[in-house]
């Protein structure tokens, strides 16, 4: 069937892309100046000269780039990630660690922007003069425009010093006691202004998105016959023009997914959200080159699949896509 | 923490031998009952990479290490050698061999005793793996003619080995766990299940997030450690930490450096602040010359810049008078600083007619050269600021000064370490004893491409003499002479403008009590530390 030689086709690009990810990404951190076995000494607060090779050594480092790449790919193809330079301890374990905060957090943040960015569109869609559609177009637009660690600065300076209400670091309180259902309610009770922080950008744009769609499809032939018919304004609204509306932010959404990453490393380090983010951002400062490489893998493999999947997604929705 | 008067009496007692009684001397006397229990959380930007000091140097290693791991000797406030794992102790007159005998009651957190051949194994092991060469060179062997006594054995005299049995230095390992044939460097057990013999005991460590440790009940110094629980919580960010302490979520700061973050926890009424604690470490903020490039080969330049900083100036405005001066090589508070240094205090008049009568006579548009200046990313203040202080002083007298910045540690350390500068600020710490910190930054045979060694491609044939056998004698009072001579002459020749000294300090709620101000502070067990 044509969808099973489709999704054959896609699989072969994505893994080509992998692999060119991967290759960038080595040249790219490798051309960063200084090397892991720098920041060991420095953390170490000095180093003599034999234990400095001998580091090198046990880390490849000796050998020529090219080497270090093909012995570096040959061991992802593998699925072997290595092990971290800094902490000796298998990058698998060091991303798996960290997965489900950056999961918690990316998920609640998409989550929220989508019901809070749809339903605000809506609403202002209802009536596109209104003051309060006025009201959103200024505020999404501010939302959009503002950085996302700029607004978490604002945000940890209000709510740790005005208004000490929020936690505003780490994921759970430090003495870390808490288990069972305190220890779920602890959490949440973190995740508020990181997930807000997160979710303002895409917020900001799925309410514009939502909006346009939203008037668009207003202004369309069966909702008019659906009027005529008498149906309730809610009906109307709700079942009739929504769920039509709501297919390009779906779309993008998708696609956007990996854009949430990216911004939750800045979340990440302003929040002090021990998620992959802060480890690949701390990893780069240590050079730990397995790490960040492992990190950034990651990350390029799921934004693939999220873009397929997407991909698939839409073709099923819209049954035009599939003629051609 | 200047304690001339004092130094004599701490040398005699740090070199020589010393047996003392079962309790440890130093403990503050507190009028206040010490109270059990409770938990103590400790905020650190540092990560350390793993628990186990024996093979990693450095301060972020050495907190939860000296907790976990106990070590020979530790230290009081005043330099003098204390009882603990070993209850007494006895350096040769000829400063090759140093005995040590071991408690007997003493069990590590696996409840197997510790005997000499752990002593002896961890040892050899830190000689051979730990990143301070010196600190352990001379040693040969290590014999253990009896199950609780060990004796080390040097090939040469090798006064600093009392100094290297502190908790940070010396861990002691338990054989039968780390010597079973793996790579100490990269030992599974160095993060995981780490067992020592210290006053808490390893229950939880997530790499870049936290340190959890619990008291060990069968700690061998009898109602120690009072606190139930450490918790090391790791934030990269100085920034949350400061409010972590403010908001009470954190008791304990250590190393904290920035003045206005100083400045505003000092007028907090729930926080106390100190710097003791941190004579061990002896950080010295400088700014190193490469004496390998012109024009800074002319020690007259070299003195000619010195006269144009005024240090004053950096402590009091650029650090918000939180900071000493440093004026030598060695710490003050170490009892082998001599106060009879080449001083240069700010003279801009005669900088410049320094450079005139040195040949660099300034140009039509008043410049004389051009020089960089690099610095270690992170602490601005420290570093940056005064990078940018110095250009703009040195504009003053002719020099123009180009700061280099360097995105982060590893690419500062690179260009550092090529040699690839002509003046940079650095941070140096002394590590208690000369022989491990000092004589590395002056030796010429230490002239490496590597960070804090002689970058400065200094070299004097008689500073190389004075060290080695500074390094390699017992008398207190002669070794300190042999430092005198060398101080003076490192302060005239300045391969380094000795700028100030790190003005770290502890900052904690009031509801902690015995607060860790030995030489070695943070980086010392906190068996005596209790809330409230």
């Amino acid at each position: 069937m044509n969808l099973l030689r489709l999704l054959a086709s896609r699989l072969a690009q994505a893994l080509l892309l992998v692999v060119a990810v991967v290759v960038l990404n080595f040249a790219l951190v490798h051309a960063a100046p200084g090397d892991p076995v720098e920041t060991i000494a420095g953390a170490s607060g000095g180093m003599s000269e034999e234990l400095k090779a001998e580091l090198r050594q046990s880390y490849g480092l000796d050998k020529p780039l090219p080497v270090q790449l093909g012995v570096y790919l040959s061991r992802v193809a593998r699925l072997d990630l290595g092990y971290s330079y800094f902490f000796n301890l298998p990058v698998v374990d060091l991303i798996g660690e960290r997965i489900p905060a950056t999961l918690l957090l990316v998920l609640s943040s998409v989550i929220c922007a989508f019901v809070a960015g749809t339903g605000i569109g809506v609403l202002a869609a209802r009536k596109p003069n209104g003051w309060l559609s006025q009201t959103i177009t200024v505020l999404s637009l501010v939302g959009f425009a503002a950085p996302v660690f700029w607004t978490g600065m604002l945000l940890v300076i209000l709510f740790a010093s005005v208004l000490p209400i929020f936690p505003v670091a780490e994921m759970r309180s430090i003495d870390g006691s808490d288990k069972g259902l305190a220890g779920v309610l602890d959490v949440l009770w973190h995740l508020v202004l990181p997930t807000f922080t997160l979710s303002l950008v895409y917020l900001a744009h799925y309410s514009r998105l939502a909006r346009a769609s939203m008037l668009e499809v207003l202004g369309s032939d069966f909702i008019r016959t659906a009027r005529a018919k008498g149906l309730a304004d809610r009906v109307v609204l709700y079942k009739h023009a929504l769920r039509n509306a709501i297919l390009p932010v779906v779309t993008v959404l998708g696609l956007q997914f990996g854009n949430v990453l990216a911004g939750a490393i800045l979340v990440e380090t302003v929040f002090n959200w021990p998620g992959l983010g802060r480890l690949a951002f701390e990893s780069v400062l240590r050079r730990d080159y397995p790490t960040i490489l492992g990190v950034l893998l990651l990350s390029a493999v799921v934004v693939l699949v999220m873009n397929l999947l997407t991909d698939l997604c839409y073709r099923l929705v819209d049954p035009r896509i599939q003629k051609r | 923490m200047n304690t001339p008067s004092l130094s004599r009496r701490a040398l005699a007692v740090a070199a020589a031998t010393l047996v003392a009684g079962g309790s440890l001397l130093a403990l503050p006397a507190s009028a206040q009952a010490v109270k059990e229990g409770g938990t103590l959380v400790i905020g650190t930007p540092q990560a350390p990479r793993h628990l186990n000091g024996a093979v990693q140097s450095g301060i972020a290693t050495a907190l939860p290490s000296t907790q976990i791991f106990a070590s020979p000797l530790r230290f009081d406030d005043k330099w003098n050698p204390q009882p603990y794992l070993a209850e007494s102790w006895k350096l040769s007159d000829d400063a090759r061999s140093l005995t040590l005998n071991l408690r007997k009651n003493a069990v590590f957190h696996d409840g197997k005793p510790i005997t000499s051949a752990d002593v002896a194994f961890s040892i050899m092991a830190i000689k051979a793996n730990h990143p301070f060469s010196t600190m352990l060179g001379p040693v040969e062997k290590v014999d253990t003619p009896d199950p609780y006594t060990a004796v080390i054995r040097m090939a040469t005299p090798h006064p600093a080995i009392v100094l290297a049995m502190s908790p940070a230095l010396c861990p002691i390992l338990p054989k039968h766990i780390y010597g079973d044939g793996a790579d100490l460097k990269t030992h599974a057990r160095n993060s995981q299940d780490v067992v020592g013999s210290g006053p808490f005991r390893l229950t939880e460590f997530k790499p870049g997030q936290r340190v959890v440790m619990e008291k060990f009940d069968k700690f061998f110094l009898p109602g120690k450690p009072h606190l139930d629980k450490i918790i090391i919580s790791i934030t990269p960010d100085t920034q949350s930490l400061v409010l972590g302490v403010e908001r009470g979520d954190i008791q304990m700061l250590p190393y904290a450096v920035g003045a206005v973050d100083l400045k505003r926890l000092k007028t907090n009424p729930n926080l106390q602040i100190t710097d003791k604690g941190y004579e061990g470490i002896g950080s010295i903020n400088w700014l190193a010359f490469n004496t390998a490039k012109k024009p800074l080969n002319d020690v007259n330049v070299r003195k000619a810049i010195a006269f144009a900083i005024d240090k004053n100036f950096i402590t009091k405005a650029l650090m918000g008078g939180f900071a000493t001066v440093a004026d030598g090589p060695i710490v003050p508070s170490s009892p082998f600083a001599v106060p009879d240094l080449v001083k240069y205090p700010l003279d801009l008049k005669k900088s410049a007619e320094m450079l005139d009568a040195a040949g660099y006579k300034a140009g039509a548009n008043g410049e004389r050269f051009k020089l960089s200046i690099d610095y270690l990313p992170g602490g601005d203040e420290q570093q940056k600021n005064v990078a940018e202080y110095l250009r703009s002083q040195l504009k003053k007298v002719g020099i123009t000064v180009e700061v280099r910045a360097s995105a982060d540690f590893p690419a500062w350390a690179r260009r550092i370490a090529a040699h690839d500068f002509d003046m940079t600020m650095d941070t140096v710490f002394n590590w208690g004893d000369p022989v491990i910190g000092v004589h590395r930054t002056y030796l010429s045979t230490n002239i490496k491409p590597i960070v804090w060694t002689n970058t400065q491609s200094y070299s004097n044939p008689k500073v190389d003499e004075l060290l080695n056998a500074a390094g390699t004698i017992v008398d207190p009072v002669k070794r300190k002479a042999y430092y005198a001579t060398f101080e003076k002459i490192v302060t005239d020749e300045v391969p380094i403008v000795f700028i100030n000294l790190t003005p770290y300090h502890t900052v904690a709620s009031k509801k902690v009590g015995n607060l860790p101000t030995t030489i070695w502070g943070p980086a010392s067990p906190m068996d005596d530390v209790y809330m409230k």
